[in-house]
């Protein structure tokens, strides 16, 4: 959970951190905050993964991999979490997660995402999963993205 | 273009920033550049939109909300007044177009965990059409990083 205090310090870091030598001291100043109490401040929440790092996020499609496959699979749940922990541990898959199916549309419970310079590269890529997870996926489908219609991040409301 | 300082700045500024008070001059020394360059070269990268942002990365659900990933099937002729209703929720943080009858998939991060079946109720009042909810049961990875 966060207090006050914290849900100010993330109001002006959604934005992002700025780009300057001593930043921390900047968004301390604009918080009326001696820099040393946001450092703490920020160390706790990462402690608690409030915050999970501070980081670039990058455009894949300006890294040239402009290919991006939402790879999906229904695994058998007795099978899901091990299966789960060997692609997730694949360097090629940058998220992976158990979610519920939507039977009937939906068979599908295990997501991996797959970027790629091209899709023949996605493919080669899923093909690898897919021998991993062999018989114990009933089906199998790919959902590549055609258009980022929107990337914000996390916004916190004005509390009113 | 992106030459191999660039590459080596976007590998290392995916991996977490320290919290000192000269973080960038930490890193520059790391990576053997002065820290104005490597500076420089970031706000450029941002500039050019090769990083899409950069700060600290919150998790929702940490906080007391929550994170859900949402599908709509969403009719071709009516995909950019939906796109226009969906996106205009603050709780929508990324939406992506994507090749399948569930052709709108985007998440939703809000405050609480009541914030999601609020926001998704609303999309469907607002638009006629269901919201499916696909909250992550179990992650196994959180990576995100991409070779440069």
């Amino acid at each position: 959970m966060i207090d006050a205090q914290d849900r100010q310090i993330i109001e002006v870091l959604q934005g992002g951190l700025p780009l300057v030598p001593a930043p921390y001291a900047q968004v301390a100043e604009t918080l009326g905050m001696n820099e040393d109490a946001l450092l703490v401040r920020l160390a706790k929440m990462k402690s608690r993964g409030v915050i999970r790092r501070i980081a670039a996020a990058p455009n894949h499609y300006k890294l040239g991999m402009t290919s991006n496959g939402m790879t999906v699979w229904d695994v058998d749940d007795d099978q899901v979490a091990e299966l789960g922990a060997q692609i997730g541990a694949l360097p090629f898959v940058t998220h992976c997660y158990e979610r519920p199916r939507a039977l009937p549309d939906w068979p599908f419970n295990l997501f991996a995402m797959v970027h790629g310079s091209d899709r023949a590269e996605v493919e080669e890529k899923r093909a690898e999963i897919s021998a991993i997870l062999g018989e114990a996926s009933r089906a199998k489908d790919i959902l590549y993205s055609t258009r980022i219609l929107k990337k914000t991040g996390l916004r916190l409301k004005a509390k009113g | 273009m992106l030459d191999t300082t660039d590459r080596a700045i976007l590998n290392r500024m995916q991996d977490d920033l320290p919290l000192t008070t000269h973080p960038f001059a930490d890193i520059a020394d790391d990576l053997g550049i002065p820290e104005a360059e490597l500076l420089s070269r970031l706000a450029r990268l941002k500039n050019d939109r090769v990083i899409t942002r950069f700060g600290p990365f919150f998790d929702a659900a940490a906080m007391g909300g929550a994170f859900c990933l949402c599908a709509m099937a969403v009719p071709a002729d009516k995909f950019e007044t939906v796109l226009t209703k969906v996106n205009a929720h603050p709780e929508v943080a990324h939406n992506y177009e994507r090749t399948h009858r569930l052709n709108m998939w985007f998440v939703m991060a809000t405050e609480t965990p009541q914030g999601i079946a609020i926001t998704a109720d609303a999309i469907e009042r607002e638009t006629g059409i269901e919201v499916l909810q696909f909250p992550k049961l179990q992650e196994f990875f959180i990576g995100f990083r991409v070779a440069a």
